[in-house]
């Protein structure tokens, strides 16, 4: 048995039994990192020392029968959490060499809960993309392979590309993620794992490097709906440090995971059955839509009218907010500098060499909808299209309990697709950015694969703070599904 | 009407970006791109709807007004690229 195979459920009763100690499972992650990231490049930063005398914590904690949730649980973070002493830089050159001086919330609550650090992981730029490819410190590589063309590099899907890849390849037992417009949800369909994007207010964005502070989600990662279920149990809750925290109790998510589904009523969107979707997706949406009423569940035809206006409102919204948040760049008071005549010759410059090119393509939007003479045309017509699609959701969620649709248009693409224009890219969210403009939470799991051997995703949508019952759901999914398919690049395996 | 180049001049301006001149041309080009499909949400009827500025209903809530943090100039100045004392320190602008 390899102690990287685990899931964060069966580990840690193993870790409760001492049946193995939390170094030996933070080793067996760092060996794997060791051999796999060099070609994977999940990680950014592997704090190594860190993670052992978090490990060697845990284990006395464990020992004296005091271990908290997550006592020796090796987990990867996103860098856009910041975490105190330890570089984060947001996939950008602008913060190339910043070192917080402070610790995010949802960071702080998984470490009073015994959580260890391996590392931080790759992402597209201020978390900026579908890709993964958007990093000034190089792409991350999906560790899933095309049957039919094993040498093409695929991406592992984005903004938590790295985070996604890590949790897929065996390299942590599970992550932390963000979902701004899907960034948690497709790399989560497109790696074949799980990702959850809990309800807008549920987890604090205290501490989480802001790119669109209306739509950012925190929420977790892993290779099962339990293990996202107990990392979001960890990661939520109330805190006053952020306006938009909202002080309900967190309850016990884990739990939800047996609750069952008869009598659910669970909505198909019609809407998103979107012209050119391949095949295979439309079947597994079937299948999906099949294992739910065998579990007793009865499924409906519902509508979303505004769907198609989603992306398109969420690439006014999310850029002006961006333009906003990232102005804080300046070359003062921290990150990159680069020496200008004169104080706005340094702004200039220092912000036009530390942004990459999606970066500055989403200020200028920003700044041109926000600008004098468009603000009414774009940016407050936007907010008004958002109101629609937030109505569509609340009309839906009269009828029925939870939504299921698939995650994500397509498989893993490769590297150097869907670059043409930017707009391609902006496509892959088609499914993912309504439920991130409503903050309504949504989960995506593995349920199949394509003809390439790839994973597909489909996600289940709930009502706001309705996240038991979609993990009600989400892990009947899982089960109908017994989705068993692994990645050829993971820990141990022989393609390394 | 398609974005031209002083316009995106005036942007990149504004959000103080330095942009060499073949990726202003480039900018130029993608963000029409982008403009010309967002024209799509003008076929919808928005004269009823109040705009939504986030997910979250709740009021701000009240809090104490005392000092909680602080008082830590070199933390804070601890990522500074240039400091002199407990300054920040940029390019002179007033002689």
């Amino acid at each position: 048995m390899n102690l990287t195979d685990l899931g964060l459920g069966p580990a840690r009763r193993a870790l409760g039994r001492r049946e193995f100690s939390a170094r030996e499972l933070t080793l067996a992650h760092l060996a794997a990192i060791e051999a796999l990231n060099p070609r994977l490049n999940a990680f950014l930063l592997v704090t190594a020392e860190e993670a052992l005398a978090a490990a060697e914590a845990a284990d006395a904690a464990l020992a004296r029968g005091e271990g908290g949730p997550l006592a020796g649980i090796p987990l990867a973070i996103k860098d856009i959490f910041c975490t105190k002493g330890v570089r984060t830089t947001a996939a950008s050159r602008i913060l190339e060499p910043f070192v917080p001086p402070y610790e995010s919330t949802v960071t702080a609550n998984l470490r009073r809960d015994g959580a260890i650090f391996l590392g931080k992981t790759n992402l597209d730029e201020f978390a900026m993309g579908s890709s993964t490819t958007n990093s000034a410190y190089g792409s991350t590589e999906n560790p899933w392979k095309r049957r039919q063309d094993p040498a093409a590099r695929l991406v592992p899907g984005g903004s938590s590309g790295g985070s996604a890849a890590a949790v897929a390849a065996r390299l942590a037992i599970g992550a932390t993620g963000t979902d701004t417009g899907g960034s948690i949800r497709q790399p989560a369909s497109f790696c074949g794992i799980t990702g959850l994007k809990p309800t807008y207010g549920r987890c604090s964005r205290y501490g989480v490097i802001a790119f669109a502070s209306s739509l950012d989600h925190p929420g977790p990662m892993a290779r099962s709906v339990e293990d996202c279920a107990i990392l979001l149990c960890s990661m939520a809750g109330h805190d006053s440090r952020d306006s938009t925290s909202v002080d309900v109790p967190v309850p016990d998510y884990a739990a939800a995971c047996n609750k069952g589904i008869r009598g659910l009523r669970i909505g198909v969107p019609r809407e998103y059955r979107v012209d050119g979707m391949p095949a295979e997706i439309e079947e597994m949406w079937r299948s999906g839509l099949a294992w739910l009423e065998d579990a007793g569940a009865t499924v409906h035809d519902v509508s979303l009218p505004h769907t198609k206006y989603g992306l398109p409102t969420y690439y006014i919204v999310a850029p002006a907010e961006a333009s906003s948040n990232l102005a804080r760049y300046d070359g003062v008071r921290y990150g990159l500098r680069v020496p200008g005549e004169d104080l706005i010759d340094l702004y200039e410059e220092t912000r036009g060499a530390g942004f990459g090119a999606e970066v500055k393509r989403r200020i200028l939007i920003g700044t041109y909808v926000l600008s004098a003479g468009y603000y009414d045309a774009y940016y407050l017509k936007a907010q008004k299209i958002r109101a629609l699609i937030l109505r569509d959701f609340t009309d839906a969620f009269a009828e029925v309990d939870a939504l299921l649709a698939p995650t994500a248009p397509s498989a893993a693409f490769a590297e150097g697709e869907k670059t043409e224009d930017p707009v391609t890219m902006y496509l892959n969210d088609v499914f993912t950015v309504p439920a991130d403009l409503a903050g309504v939470p949504a989960i995506s799991v593995p349920a199949g694969l394509d003809a390439d051997g790839l994973p597909l995703g489909l996600q289940v949508i709930g009502r706001p703070f309705g996240e038991e019952t979609m993990i009600a759901v989400a892990a009947q999914l899982e089960r109908a599904a017994s989705f068993t398919a692994l990645p050829a690049l993971r820990a141990g395996s022989p393609a390394i | 009407m398609p974005l031209d180049r002083s316009t995106i001049r005036r942007i990149a301006r504004l959000a103080r970006i330095r942009l060499e001149e073949s990726e202003a041309e480039r900018l130029r080009q993608e963000l029409d791109g982008i403009l010309a499909w967002v024209e799509m949400l003008n076929s919808v009827d928005v004269s009823e709807v109040a705009p939504m500025t986030g997910a979250i209903t709740i009021g701000l809530k009240m809090r104490p007004d005392i000092v909680t943090d602080g008082g830590d100039a070199d933390l804070v100045l601890g990522n500074a690229p240039e400091r002199v004392g407990d300054f920040y320190t940029v390019p002179k602008v007033v002689e």
